[in-house]
């Protein structure tokens, strides 16, 4: 695991490993503060691209918020009925809070990874820490929305997760931008801890801008008995969007489930992996993805499943589907077993709508238009996803109105 | 007046021709059997009729009830009232069952009685359309879409090919109580169907065309005694093959 905690000066001019290597200078840092304020008296503008990402301002079905604008964490607390269950505050002032917070800062992600791991060090925005307390079990999930207001503003933010010993919750972290905002840099650092028997569902919504750039550095790490389930949608274009979360199964008996679905469109570039480590006795592991390109989109889609434990296992499924000849979809599914007795297995597919699926739908009356909705809303189907009750609905809705969108 | 009318119909399917100046008429109320050896057309004729863009119509016209149809689209032609119960259909992950039942019985199919009829259990409708999907059920779900579409004209390939007894009672029966008062085309291999629906007509195609058309039990007990081999030696047979 990571140690780095300096960011050294050749960190700051490192590309990272995967996606297209941005210029940080070309990104503005300054801006001005935004005041804390309830979040439901947050403008309409706001509120609204908020939703779009699944946060929701009024907070109905939702039991704690945070809510950051460019460098300003706006908003933070829990509703009164979840008082005592979890704990929002900013990672600032859970570091001036808690001594023992400084356990949990850079542990799981390395300072020196690359360039965006050593900015959010350097150039650092807060972020949220969110952290539920032992044996708390949160029937609503939490929200949290990073949100840019400024045009072509560079956001860094770093997030740590604790979900304390047989803690149950679900998190939501809408990301966006506010309708004017066409570029910029958002740079998120997330750590998870996901302690004995704790069960974690993690879900985050990325709704950028065409010209926007995204690069998220996740890790989790998992105790005995413990549960993660990581979602993330991103059914908008944005420029280019590289990550490659990782998690570590260290307990034994733990899981982890990363559920990805994708909607590249226009001149999206988004190169977008999971990793598994399976270092627990019994650990398991499931990486699904589905994405489809649309226009000129080039989506690469990774995974990588380590066996490091004699019993473990893990299995990766990755399907893509093009939707356009100038798109791309490159799957590259790795195992690497390191020890007998691990299971890994993977299947990918990749290519266009079988023209036969389509006449068999229009010999039963269908246009060849709804024909092909059907087939794709089935191929994005997020039934098989771990969401959340109060998410399933709307992500099914984005997911239709991308569908919609790209046909 | 016929339902169904197909007029010296020739096709080409990726190259190659498979249909050569095919004529089939099916009156109202009747049904007609399609039989002949593997590769004769009876397939691609049935893909002729629906008009799948592969199916590239040379010459000939194909009418249904009093409509020129040869150029229209597949799903123009289901709206006008002609159904399929394929024999292999593709697999569709994701799209269910009843997604595609509830665009075809658009809210006036009984579904529970339909479930029954084909022996459907409803925690099959949550399933994906044909995936991991036995024999029997394919051709039991192909059915079950078919009665939710009733369409005026019914085309059956092979509905028992790949069925077990159990299963071909239900299906010949279920096939038989939607025909009455329809018309149909029927495909069958070795017309164990047969036992259960009437058919009033049946035809033999060879070499891309039909052969020889008759009385369904005389000609389909004529090749189940004497197989294919026997037809080709039909001065008819051995003409056409003469000319390809």
């Amino acid at each position: 695991m990571p140690k780095g905690k300096k960011a050294t000066p050749k960190a700051i001019g490192k590309p990272a490993a995967f996606g297209p290597d941005l210029d940080i200078r070309a990104f503005r840092r300054e801006t001005a503060p935004w005041p804390s304020c309830p979040v439901s008296s947050l403008p309409g503008d706001i509120a609204q691209r908020a939703l779009s990402a699944g946060v929701r301002t009024d907070e109905v079905d939702r039991a704690g918020t945070y809510f950051q604008i460019d460098r300003s964490a706006v908003f933070k607390a829990m509703r009164k009925t979840f008082g005592g269950k979890a704990e929002i505050l900013s990672t600032k002032d859970a570091l001036k809070k808690y001594r023992w917070a400084r356990n949990y800062w850079w542990k799981l992600v390395d300072v020196n990874t690359d360039k965006y791991t050593a900015l959010a060090k350097l150039r650092w925005d807060y972020g949220y820490f969110i952290r539920v307390l032992k044996d708390q079990k949160i029937t609503l999930p939490l929200q949290a929305c990073m949100f840019i207001s400024k045009e072509n503003f560079n956001q860094n933010v770093h997030n740590v997760i604790i979900a304390e010993p047989g803690s149950e919750a679900q998190i939501i972290t809408g990301c966006t931008v506010h309708p004017n905002v066409q570029s910029g840099l958002h740079v998120g650092i997330s750590e998870f801890y996901v302690k004995k028997d704790a069960k974690l569902t993690f879900t985050m919504i990325h709704n950028w801008a065409q010209n926007f750039h995204v690069r998220p550095r996740s890790a989790a790490l998992l105790e005995d008995g413990a549960t993660f389930v990581s979602n993330y949608v991103c059914m908008k274009s944005v420029k280019s969007l590289q990550m490659y979360p990782v998690a570590y199964c260290k307990g034994a008996n733990s899981r982890i489930s990363f559920n990805t679905i994708l909607h590249g469109a226009k001149n999206s570039c988004l190169d977008v992996g999971s990793k598994v480590v399976l270092q627990g006795k019994g650990s398991r592991g499931e990486v699904i993805t589905r994405a489809i390109a649309t226009e000129n989109a080039q989506i690469k889609a990774r995974g990588l499943l380590v066996g490091e434990h004699e019993d473990s296992r893990a299995h990766l499924e990755c399907r893509g589907l093009l939707l356009s000849d100038e798109a791309s979809i490159h799957a590259i599914p790795e195992l690497v077993g390191k020890v007998e007795g691990t299971e890994l297995s993977h299947e990918a597919a990749v290519g266009k709508i079988a023209e036969e699926q389509i006449q068999y739908l229009m010999a039963r009356g269908f246009s060849e238009s709804e024909a092909e909705a059907l087939i794709i809303r089935g191929f994005m189907n997020v039934d098989i996803f771990g969401l959340p009750d109060a998410l399933k609905e709307e992500i099914k809705k984005m997911v239709d109105a991308s569908i919609a969108g790209a046909l | 007046m016929a339902v169904l009318t197909v007029k010296d119909l020739t096709v080409k399917i990726a190259g190659k021709k498979v249909l050569d100046g095919v004529n089939l008429e099916v009156p109202e109320g009747k049904t007609h059997v399609l039989l002949g050896p593997n590769g004769s057309g009876k397939t691609s004729l049935i893909m002729s009729i629906l008009g799948f863009p592969s199916c590239r119509v040379l010459s000939g016209r194909i009418w249904f009830n009093g409509t020129d149809i040869t150029a229209m689209p597949t799903d123009e032609r289901a709206r006008l009232g002609i159904g399929v119960a394929f024999q292999n259909p593709p697999p569709i992950k994701g799209v269910r069952l009843g997604d595609v039942f509830r665009h075809l019985a658009k809210g006036r199919a009984d579904e529970i009685k339909l479930t029954r009829t084909t022996n459907i259990p409803m925690e099959f409708l949550e399933r994906d359309l044909n995936v991991g999907f036995s024999g029997g059920e394919i051709k039991r779900s192909e059915i079950f879409q078919l009665l939710a579409q009733r369409p005026s004209f019914a085309i059956f390939d092979e509905p028992d090919s790949g069925v077990d007894v159990e299963n071909l009672e239900i299906i010949g029966k279920a096939i038989s109580g939607f025909l009455k008062g329809r018309s149909g085309l029927l495909i069958t291999h070795l017309g164990h169907i047969l036992r259960y629906v009437e058919a009033d007509v049946a035809h033999v195609m060879f070499y891309g065309t039909v052969a020889c058309s008759g009385e369904p039990a005389r000609i389909f007990n004529l090749i189940m005694k004497r197989g294919y081999k026997w037809c080709e030696k039909c001065p008819k047979v051995k003409k056409l093959r003469q000319k390809r």
